[in-house]
């Protein structure tokens, strides 16, 4: 049998269910030149560990995030080098093994986060988040990814969301909404101009937020819609590291978002969900979107400099703001609400490391919703613990509701009294209730 | 063979094929590694990209806040070494007028004294870095035999150029041969160790430059 | 006063002055200053043993360093006096009396003579490269050294195969002592060599009746133990990065280090720079020219007198074809790369959530 027919029969035989061959083979379509780059230019000096919070914390030196990439690196030197095909044979190199993909997996999901800190830290420039995301593809075909993390993806394709939420769910929470504010939150409605995503964690365990963008597009006087079809912004394929999967997920929003012919999508407070959609979105579709993206902190900073919006009194005592890495290391918002911030208290204070130097609250890129990363979620939290303290804040304000979450248990674990709240309630807990366009016209 | 015929060996025959190896395998690895390909970007960019890319080239050249605290032999150790040696490789004038007669260019050296002395804080570095390497445990961890193996085709050169100049050890004529010996066979395994970062560390630093760029994000 | 003291005052040099002569071969041999006394003495004893000079293949210029360097040198007076049995080049007589001096000196003075010879042997041909009287230089060699006392190889040639030797050595020259392999031999190297080096070596073999210390290569370390880089007095400049650009730029004419100008100082070693020649009057880096490292075994195929020694000692003939050979290899494994890829790409099949497990239900 030719290599090559040996090869298509390999992938025939892999065509069903998770194996090892699929793996190397979708790792062998995923490596690319910027990962035999990276692989190229490491040079064990480990400092790639002191960015990241599982190494810190634990101070485990195999939580190394070069470490963890180690499967993808033999994968490239085997097939892709010269040399690597030479050592392979002569039969001086070992193939990947299941069971060493298996014993990776703790490495690659339960200690990572993916919240990107190594990648900015590297001295040889190796961008390390971007290969444990392309690892992941392998990790998860092999059928190693954690069963919280498969358990969450098959709901979200299955369902609609990681949560198994429903819509009759989001419906019964917009007539709580509608009936609070007294205000209408538009459903399907063609034409708006702002396209409103949630995530599961809002629909279910912070319904303020829903109510707090329809008090703001009220008042910012823009149009704006739910949509039945695609109300779910969160994307476990990207968590698991599955495109095809996260392309599914991601379809369901672009393809309302194109049938209702808004302007822009929003994301909500969520991490990983602006990233999948703005930055991963246009990839997985293989073209640009016809609408906009953008996380609802760009949207409300855009209302404060319009003067769509404006806030009235403080919030009482000191404030800090958590960074959620998907949408400030990775997804490069990193102003908007620092201006936020400054509309609602007097007195805001920023941790010792902050912006795109954050560090992770270490429950994103899918820990929060694997098991068995429990008790290396809660080690990892140390580090948030030790900042928070540090800037003496007493409240403890984000904008994603999955590190809120995670802060939650964490820092009830910790027994720590520290409220944590959204952004965006905060904002239009302290919206002023006249209408901004009208006060320019006055003014 | 006698001293001055080694020496005249690997000032000629040694050398020829060393920058033939050093050349091959630079061409080669370079094509191997930059054309693997990678898909177009389609979102967005927020920034211009590529230039960010090129920014990264220098801003990775100093410690991210908090880093220098947490690693301060890594860092310190890492420049000592590395300055020293492009000072030694570049500006000792025998060195320049290698390059002179390789490539035609030729720039102002540095006194010997200078040069001894940078020799010296050069080989202290890069002792105490690899003392780091066997005592941080994170090092130790991610070393192979490559990692140690690569330290001493690097420190060789410094070490034999240094001995031979002091006329330390053995005469100077063999020493220098050794030197320039020692100095071939780590320009020959260059292309083909870690120690091709010297070469695809601009790549890396541009690609991620260039990837975090278009989310607005200077890394 | 014996015969030689007799011939130096002819010279007009005085008794005092051959004494401080000797005393200066001491001190510059790192021998007690009584060694010059003893020296002299025995330089000046009646009965010496025999000295036989054999030329082979030579241009007589270690010859003419000796005794003709400049007038009157007291190196070539003492040697003018010394028995010198057998001389091609200085003895009066010719043709078959000259052999038959050779063959008498030889069985006269068996198992005591100093055998002096400056030339390398050739041995292609069987040695007919080098014939005197009919006889190869290699079979006269092979007939007289096992009768010497003690061997001295003159100049680079005898010592190291010298210019003779030189690649592609046509007539397969080589040293004396690959011929001569069971004698007490010394080494007096360069082109040629510093005459009182010469006479150095004599003093103390006469004197102790032995040979100098001598150094891995056989030369005596008094003379050979350090470079000329290291004893010269430009070497200031090389330290403070100075140096001439061309023989005649402003850096020539300040006397600055000739490194670059591709002075061997630096792997030779000699006395020139302190001993100096002609009477201690210079040595060629104070006349404005590189050492060339005549002393040195293959100093002619060391890379050219005028390359700086950390340039290529010769013309890179590899790189080019190496560059096209790697970029040969790196479109060749490119190629492969990009056809493998494309094989991954073309054979992938969407994945679903049922993907995420095994299908024997796995591992779990």
């Amino acid at each position: 049998m030719s290599s090559t027919a040996l090869q298509a029969h390999n992938s025939t035989r892999a065509t069903r269910g998770a194996s090892l061959e699929r793996a190397v083979e979708v790792l062998k379509e995923v490596i690319d030149a910027p990962i035999a780059s990276y692989f190229s230019s490491c040079v064990h000096c480990g400092l790639c560990a002191e960015a990241c919070l599982f190494y810190t914390e634990t101070g485990e030196p195999k939580y190394t995030p070069i470490h963890k990439l180690e499967p993808l690196r033999r994968v490239w030197e085997r097939e892709y080098t010269l040399l690597g095909r030479v050592k392979k044979w002569l039969g001086l190199s070992k193939p990947l093994t299941d069971e060493e993909l298996g014993a990776w997996r703790e490495l690659v999901y339960d200690s990572c986060t993916m919240c990107g800190r190594c990648s900015l830290v590297c001295p040889v420039g190796n961008d390390l988040v971007y290969m444990i995301r392309k690892l992941r593809e392998g990790m998860a075909l092999a059928g190693h990814a954690p069963p919280g993390v498969v358990a969450a993806t098959r709901r979200t394709v299955e369902i609609g969301s990681p949560m198994g939420i429903r819509w009759p769910a989001v419906a019964a929470q917009i007539k709580h909404v509608e009936a609070e504010t007294g205000l209408k939150v538009p459903i399907d409605q063609a034409g708006a101009e702002y396209m409103l995503l949630l995530s599961s964690m809002e629909i279910i365990n912070f319904p303020e937020y829903l109510s707090a963008i329809a008090r703001i597009m009220h008042v910012a006087g823009k149009t704006w819609t739910l949509c039945s079809e695609a109300f779910e912004a969160t994307n476990s394929g990207i968590q698991i590291g599955v495109s095809d999967i996260a392309r599914v997920i991601v379809a369901r929003v672009v393809n309302a978002a194109e049938r209702l012919q808004v302007k822009t999508v929003v994301s909500p407070e969520c991490g990983h969900a602006y990233f999948a959609l703005r930055w991963d979105g246009p990839n997985l579709m293989g073209r640009p979107f016809g609408f906009e993206v953008k996380h609802v902190l760009e949207v409300l900073d855009e209302f404060r400099v319009q003067g769509l919006i404006r806030t009235e009194g403080f919030e009482e005592g000191r404030l800090t703001f958590h960074d959620p890495c998907q949408i400030v290391r990775r997804g490069g918002v990193i102003e908007p609400q620092r201006h936020l911030m400054q509309m609602i208290a007097r007195d805001f204070v920023e941790m010792d490391e902050t912006g795109k130097y954050n560090w992770c609250c270490g429950g994103g890129g899918g820990v929060s919703a694997n098991e068995e990363a429990e008790g290396l979620r809660l080690a990892a939290f140390k580090r948030k613990k030790a900042q928070l303290e540090a800037c003496g804040a007493q409240t403890l304000v984000t904008a994603c509701a999955n590190c809120r979450i995670v802060l939650e248990e964490g820092l009830e674990h910790y027994q720590m009294a520290l409220p944590v709240v959204g952004l965006t309630e905060l904002v239009a807990k302290h919206l002023a209730q006249d209408d901004g366009r009208r006060q320019d016209e006055e003014g | 063979m006698n001293a001055l015929e080694f020496l005249a060996w690997v000032r000629g025959p040694g050398l020829d094929l060393a920058l033939a190896v050093f050349a091959l395998g630079v061409v080669w690895r370079l094509i191997e590694i930059y054309t693997l390909g990678r898909k177009p970007d389609l979102a967005p960019p927020r920034r211009v990209p590529a230039a960010s890319g090129w920014h990264t080239l220098w801003r990775r050249m100093l410690p991210p806040p908090g880093m220098f605290r947490r690693s301060p032999v890594s860092y310190v150790g890492g420049y000592v070494f590395h300055l020293g040696l492009a000072i030694v490789v570049f500006f000792f004038i025998p060195h320049i007028q290698l390059i002179k007669a390789l490539l035609g260019l030729s720039w102002p050296g540095l006194p010997s004294p200078v040069i001894d002395a940078v020799t010296v804080v050069t080989l202290a570095a890069m002792v105490v870095v690899l003392i780091d390497r066997v005592r941080r445990p994170v090092k130790r961890y991610l070393s192979t035999f490559e990692d140690y193996f690569v330290w001493v085709l690097t420190f060789l050169p410094v070490l034999t150029g240094y001995l031979a100049v002091k006329h330390l050890w053995l005469p100077y004529t063999t020493m220098l041969a050794l030197h320039i010996l020692s100095a071939e066979l780590l320009i020959a395994l260059l292309p083909f160790t870690k120690l091709f970062h010297a070469f695809t560390a601009w790549g890396s630093r541009w690609f991620n430059g260039e990837i975090n760029a278009r989310r607005g994000v200077p890394v | 006063m014996n015969e030689l003291q007799e011939r130096l005052a002819w010279r007009g040099i005085s008794r005092r002055g051959f004494l401080k002569y000797c005393t200066m071969l001491a001190s510059l041999m790192a021998l007690p200053p009584a060694a010059g006394q003893a020296m002299a003495e025995a330089l000046a004893r009646a009965r010496r043993p025999a000295v036989i000079w054999l030329p082979f293949q030579e241009c007589t210029g270690c010859l003419e360093s000796i005794t003709r360097s400049h007038t009157p040198t007291i190196e070539g007076l003492i040697f003018d006096a010394l028995s010198l049995d057998y001389s091609e080049t200085l003895m009066a007589a010719a043709g078959h009396q000259a052999e038959q001096a050779l063959k008498r000196a030889v069985e006269d003075n068996a198992g005591r003579f100093i055998l002096v010879i400056d030339g390398s042997v050739p041995t292609g041909l069987n040695g007919a490269y080098s014939c005197i009287a009919g006889r190869s230089n290699l079979d006269l060699l092979r007939e007289v050294a096992p009768k010497a006392a003690v061997v001295i190889a003159m100049g680079s040639c005898a010592a190291f195969g010298g210019i003779p030797a030189a690649r592609p050595n046509p007539t397969g020259a080589v040293a004396i002592s690959e011929i001569v392999r069971d004698k007490p031999l010394v080494n007096i190297p360069g082109c040629p060599p510093i005459p009182v080096v010469m006479t150095g070596v004599i003093a103390h073999y006469l004197t102790f009746g032995s040979l100098p210390e001598l150094d891995r290569l056989r030369r005596p370390r008094a003379f050979y133990g350090e470079t000329i880089h290291d004893r010269c007095y430009r070497r200031p400049f090389y330290d403070r990065g100075l140096f001439a650009k061309s023989f005649d730029d402003e850096g020539a004419r300040q006397g600055w280090c000739l490194f670059e100008l591709g002075c061997k100082g630096p792997v030779t070693y000699n006395a020139c720079a302190h001993v100096k020649w002609n009477d201690h009057t210079s040595f060629p880096i104070e006349s404005g020219h590189g050492c060339i490292g005549c002393s040195e075994p293959g100093f002619w195929d060391a890379g050219g007198f005028y390359r700086p020694l950390s340039a290529p000692a010769g013309p890179l003939k590899l790189a080019a074809g190496a560059v096209a050979a790697g970029a040969a290899v790196g479109v060749a494994v490119a190629i492969a790369n990009r056809a493998r890829k494309g094989a991954a790409r073309a054979a992938h099949v969407t994945a679903t959530v049922a993907d995420l497990e095994k299908a024997d239900g796995g591992e779990r």
